[in-house]
């Protein structure tokens, strides 16, 4: 009993360290991104290769497992730092984004091919489509955001709506005509998907950086982190300090809605088409599992993006490295299951808790015996 | 003491303050009424198919599976929790029965003999036990948001769908289709069809299973301890803790109940469509979760009712067909019909229950 | 020793990361008696129930029921031992009816007899004499009436020990009154009551015997008679204390112009809160209070000055210019400033640390497009965890770690970062230990000698007659009086709270 007590001081100092490390958020997805490069590297290093790769057209493009990470990963990275946001100010996450991906792709197509369903040429210019893609999204978005700041649905409930009614509202746009965009008709729009004729690095890397770095400067130089993790912890609080937490979740949903637009411009990009049943399919549980895997609370409050992102990248590596051991696309779900659940229940507050006790009561039996 | 409280009961109104309804019952006033005013206005608007008490039993028989499940998803949403694997356990029910009753179809160097009906629904209830509870046990125990946990069963589940059998098949089992043919004839609302003949009313053995399955839940969760503790756990989990009810566990028993749900949801479904493939039941859990939500459950917790779920379902169905039957049959008006109505239905549980909050105040 | 020991806790221990939250602590509780347990907030009080009640583990020592050893891991087993408990939050579930509220957990059997519960509940109210129907909701309940529930439901389940756990801060009076014959009618009966409260005056009421802790550590175990208030204060305290006393000296000092033009002045300002609308004003250096029993409006009140709740009219006037307050933002812009009577759901973001916590409304004047620099953040919240010795291990604390009596001195510090013109504090000392709320007092004074207004709100007379030189007395939503001077005594001021005036 007594040595006991006598153990608990030093052994604070000395684990001090470590505990302190640990508690850092953003060391989950680290460690997870790091298992999958320790079981890449020891399972086959070829993974990491990249190479020049000529394209049709004559110019070299990088090639590789890491790259496509890198180059699919963009929109999932995309969306984790609008739904990060989300989830840190209204407590709940959108699971409306895949439906409302298919919205804004739909949107693309129909400004640029207009009622042709596979037009000579662009009805309009390329930037005009993305500005009307990203209007129309963040309207969806404040639609969300008004049912859960104004209305005080709970988010996935509100969004279950969009969920719903999302892929028929997209179909209902084009008038479920499957629209095309050959390269006869514009070479430039698969640029954003795909490369840009001269730079060996795929266009949607450049998109997500740039998103990653515009959300940096709204971080850094507007109160956003603050408002929202405040209106997330404690709205009333937050109201009697004079924020207005229904503006602040409506916020977030509308910065959702553009990041929306984009991954949904870079997926229709990509193939030059849509298919509005299957664009974006199921990519609403993977940025949510971006989001937990970045170690932020789905219940609200604090968030870290970089955290967020890095889960991302998490998620489309092992995506990636399953398809390349031949894993068919519709199996990997459940590896992707099994790796879930290994990582939420390793970092999960209780399990945590319990390897310290277990810890501290090895280290003191042994200390026991030394001292008899 | 007692006694002068009898004589003085029938003026009790001495506080001059009606109890009031609570949360639970005034949604199911509202959900009951909705759908009785919807069903007879499709009856009056949409004449005989609605008029025929068989269109009605084909809406139970098509959504028996539905029942279940939405019955499984109210338990875990009176808790406070969510199951968002149920349609993928679902599939998977449906696609590991299917192979095996069709195992000598499939893999005829390996087996001769086909399975049994009855053993397929163990292997049902197994699965759907199996999920229920590793998935309670991570959320109740290891207090991981159930939202993540159930998310990976859905992930897992559909994986393993596919694992198991990739293509869709219908299935051959004489035995199975035995059952699956079994109708029961409900007496005396059968109807004459333009032969002139009279054709009886009939239901499948799943909604025998959906109907016994709401009304042991109701009791449930009415009268029994367990079934009032989902409640108290739902309303405030520590001061359900602190009342002496053991929250974990409570947690617990409404993941696996809803598991075992969903397993019995997936046999009643293979019985209804007789076939196993991965696209199965693709977005049950959605649908169940909004069935839920109409029939009067907040996802908040604590506010619930089974009967409720039970209208629920039907209303979500019932505007299914009405809008197939108004002739608007583009595949896309179906889902924004849903989606509107469960936009307006959270708009009125919001602003009534907006509205009560104030008055209380 | 007169009679047997119903409850003996020996040598219990109990740490959280970083904190030995109780050490070595003895606790003794023979049969019908009222036994008060004091301390600061943060001596160890809660916890020592907590772990009484199984809500913790603890991490050494034994109790003891009735001579036998027992171990409770959870409430449900410290209910099945005979220890009931009454939370200073009411922890009932708001979704639930009243009766249900009160039965539920500790039926015999799985099924539940509504019929029975329902009467059952019913004669319990009856006698009891609370305002509730067992078939209404429980959140349709006001706060009050919640509280007597639970105390109706502990005490309807025959225990042997039964908890107070400050049950008493949102009651009134009468609530009060009749609490206390409860409690000494069970008493009667041979139930061993803990009784853990802030007022002084309820413990010299009721109580037989004191037991004293002050960090985490037992001071002592004494007799009511042998320990005078100012012996109790000073044991909780570790300290003599004789600065209670002469608090107001510095307060009279400050005369205040009355012919000046108010610092805020409000016109039939009326709120959707059920309060009629009212005329008030405060000046330059002014403390002034509000008074009235529990759901009198005096919260309310403020809120409409602050624009907290919805205003629906009159006219406001801030140094004889009109202006418009419908929001706290507007408020806050005029330098008007409100410190929310519910400290956890309204004033702490309880996961921010106490830094962000502080620059919050500074930050929130700045506006959403200037965020202060993390230097200048660091640098004020340093200033002021100085300035009102705040107890955190640093300023990246969550404020949520830190005791009842430091977050409000956070709060406190959010409110005079920003620079106050007017500063609204609605019950800054409920619920905290005596030295802090001494601290809390001097500041109040110090503010107004700075030339700062300030409306202090306290349930506790006395504490409003140290530091308030004008009170308005509210009852039932209405202003019915306004007392200064000669007429700031206790008895006047009950006078017109219960209308022997008007």
């Amino acid at each position: 009993m007594a040595t006991s007590q006598n153990l608990l001081q030093p052994k604070q100092t000395t684990g001090g360290i470590v505990t302190k490390i640990f508690s850092k958020q953003i060391v989950i997805p680290l460690i997870a991104l790091m298992a999958l490069v320790l079981f890449n590297l020891i399972a086959d290093p070829s993974f990491f290769h990249i190479t020049l790769k000529e394209t049709n057209d004559g110019y070299n493009v990088l090639a590789g497992n890491i790259i496509s990470v890198i180059d699919y990963g963009s929109e999932l990275a995309i969306l984790a730092i609008g739904m990060t946001l989300v989830t840190s100010s209204s407590g709940g996450q959108d699971i409306s984004v895949g439906a409302t991906i298919a919205i804004a792709g739909s949107v693309v197509m129909r400004v640029l091919c207009g009622e042709n369903s596979a037009p000579t040429e662009l009805q309009s210019s390329i930037i005009v489509a993305f500005i009307v893609a990203v209007i129309v999204s963040m309207l969806f978005g404040a639609f969300n955001g008004v049912l859960v700041a104004y209305f005080k649905i709970q988010p996935m409930v509100a969004t279950l709506i969009m969920f719903t009614a999302g892929r028929s509202i997209a179909g209902w746009i084009n008038e479920n005509k499957i629209m095309n965009i050959s390269p006869e008709c514009s070479r430039e729009f698969a640029y954003f998907g795909n490369n840009i004729p001269g730079i060996p690095v795929p266009t949607p890397v450049f998109i997500a950086a740039a998103c990653m770095i515009i959300i940096a400067l709204v971080l850094k130089f507007t109160n956003l982190r603050l408002y929202s993790q405040s209106v997330g912890i404690n709205p009333n609080s937050s109201k009697l300090n004079g924020i207005n937490p229904q503006t602040v979740k409506l916020i977030t949903y509308v910065i959702l809605g553009v990041c929306v637009a984009v991954a949904g411009f870079i997926k229709v990009s990509r193939l030059s088409t849509i298919n509005y049943s299957t664009i974006g399919k199921d990519i609403e549980m993977d940025v949510i599992l971006a989001v937990a895997l970045g170690g932020n609370p789905l219940g609200g409050g604090k968030f870290n993006i970089t955290a967020s992102i890095i889960g991302a990248y998490v998620i489309q590596m092992l995506t990636t490295t399953l398809t390349k051991y031949d894993v068919k696309s519709t199996e990997i779900p459940a590896y992707k299951a099994i790796v879930v659940i290994i990582l939420v229940v390793v970092s999960a507050p209780v399990v945590r808790q319990k390897m310290t006790q277990l810890k501290k009561k090895l280290t003191a039996s042994k200390v026991g015996k030394e001292v008899s | 003491m007692l006694f002068t409280m009898n004589t003085n009961a029938p003026q009790v109104p001495k506080l001059k303050k009606r109890a009031g309804l609570t949360d639970t019952n005034l949604l199911l006033i509202i959900t009951i009424a909705v759908f009785v005013v919807m069903y007879t206005c499709a009856v009056a608007f949409l004449g005989e198919g609605f008029a025929k008490p068989q269109q009605f039993f084909n809406i139970l028989n098509e959504n028996a599976y539905m029942i279940i499940l939405s019955c499984g998803m109210t338990l875990v949403m009176i808790t406070g929790g969510i199951d968002i694997s149920v349609g993928q356990v679902t599939s998977l029910v449906a696609m590991c029965c299917a192979v095996y009753l069709d195992r000598n179809v499939l893999y005829p160097d390996k087996f001769s003999e086909p399975g049994a009906p009855f053993v397929a629904m163990l292997i049902a209830l197994g699965i759907g036990l199996g999920f229920g509870l590793v998935q309670g046990f991570l959320v109740a125990y290891l207090e991981i948001q159930p939202f993540i946990v159930t998310l990976a069963g859905l992930f897992f589940a559909k994986g393993m769908t596919t694992i198991v059998y990739a293509k869709q098949f219908n299935v051959a089992n004489e035995a199975f289709k035995n059952v699956k043919e079994t109708r029961i004839e409900v007496p005396g609302l059968g109807s004459t069809n333009r032969l002139g003949n009279y054709v009886p009313a009939y239901v499948e053995i799943g909604v025998i299973v959906a109907i016994l399955i709401v009304v042991l839940l109701f009791a449930l969760l009415r009268w029994t301890k367990t079934g009032r503790s989902f409640y108290a756990v739902g309303g405030n989990n520590q001061s359900a803790n602190m009342l002496g009810i053991n929250v974990k566990r409570t947690k617990f028993i409404a993941h696996v109940m809803c598991g075992l749900l969903a397993g019995i949801g997936g046999y009643v479904f293979f019985m209804h469509v007789g076939s196993g493939s991965p696209s199965h039941a693709s977005g049950a859990e959605m649908n169940a979760i909004a069935s839920s939500i109409v029939g009067g459950t907040m996802l908040t917790g604590g506010v619930g009712n089974i009967a409720g779920t039970f209208f629920g379902v039907l209303s979500m169905s019932t505007i299914k067909i009405i809008v197939a039957s108004l002739g608007l049959d583009e595949a896309w008006w179906t889902n924004i019909t849903v989606a509107a109505m469960l936009c307006i239905f959270l708009l009125v549980q919001s602003i009534i229950l907006s509205r009560k909050n104030k008055a209380k105040k | 020793m007169e009679k047997s020991s119903l409850l003996e806790m020996r040598g219990i221990c109990k740490y959280f990361p970083n904190v030995r939250a109780l050490e070595q602590v003895d606790f003794t509780l023979r049969e019908g008696e009222i036994h008060a347990l004091m301390g600061e907030n943060g001596a160890g009080k809660s916890t020592l129930i907590k772990v009484l009640t199984g809500v913790y583990p603890k991490d050494g020592g034994e109790i003891r029921l009735s001579g036998k050893h027992v171990s409770i891991r959870s409430p449900q087993d410290a209910q099945n031992a005979g220890i009931s408990t009454v939370y200073q939050e009411i922890t009932l579930c708001p979704n639930l009816t009243v009766a249900e509220n009160m039965f539920i957990g500790r039926t015999k059997g799985q099924l539940t007899n509504w019929k029975k519960i329902n009467t059952h509940a019913g004669e319990l109210l009856d006698s009891l004499g609370i305002p509730a129907l067992p078939q209404q909701q429980l959140g349709s309940c006001s706060i009050a009436v919640q509280q007597m529930v639970a105390i109706a439901r502990a005490v309807d389940m025959e225990c042997k020990v039964l908890i107070l756990d400050e049950p008493t801060s949102s009651l009134d009076e009468q609530e009060v009154e009749k609490l206390f014959k409860l409690m000494l009618s069970l008493k009667k009966k041979g139930v061993g009551i803990i009784f853990v409260t802030h007022f002084l005056e309820q413990v010299y009421e009721v109580c037989d015997r004191i037991t004293v802790l002050r960090d985490g550590q037992l001071v002592g175990e004494y007799i009511i008679e042998d320990l005078p208030r100012v012996k109790l204060v000073s044991k909780m305290l570790g300290k003599e204390l004789d600065d209670m006393a002469d608090i107001k000296s510095d307060a009279d000092t400050a005369k205040i112009d009355y012919s000046s033009t108010p610092v805020y002045e409000a016109q039939k300002l009326a709120g959707t809160t059920g309060i009629k609308p009212f005329d008030f004003a405060i000046r330059k250096g002014e403390v002034n209070g509000f008074t009235g029993l529990l759901g009198s409006g005096r919260s309310e009140c403020v809120r409409a000055i602050y624009g907290a709740d919805k205003v629906t009219g009159g006219i406001v006037k801030m140094d004889g210019k009109q202006i418009n307050i419908t929001k706290p933002l507007d408020a806050m812009k005029h330098g008007i400033f409100y410190l929310a009577e519910d400290r956890k759901r309204d004033g702490i973001v309880g996961d921010l640390s106490v830094r962000e916590n502080i620059i919050l409304a500074l930050q929130v004047l700045k506006g959403f497009f200037r965020p202060i620099s993390r230097a200048q953040a660091e640098a004020f919240a340093d200033e002021y965890i100085k300035l009102l010795k705040i107890k955190t291990a640093s300023s990246d604390t969550p404020i949520k770690s830190l005791s009842g009596g430091n977050q409000q001195k956070v709060i406190l510090a959010r409110w005079l970062l920003a620079n106050p013109i007017y500063l609204i504090l609605d019950e800054p000392t409920r619920g905290i230990d005596i030295g802090t709320k001494i601290e809390i007092q001097k500041l109040v004074l110090k503010l107004a000698a700075e030339g700062k207004s300030v409306t202090f709100i306290s349930s506790e007379i006395d504490e409003m007659l140290r530091t308030c030189s004008r009170l308005i007395v509210m009852r039932d939503g209405r202003v019915v009086g306004e007392l200064s001077g000669e007429d700031l005594t206790q008895n006047k001021i009950m006078a017109t709270i219960a209308g022997g005036e008007s």
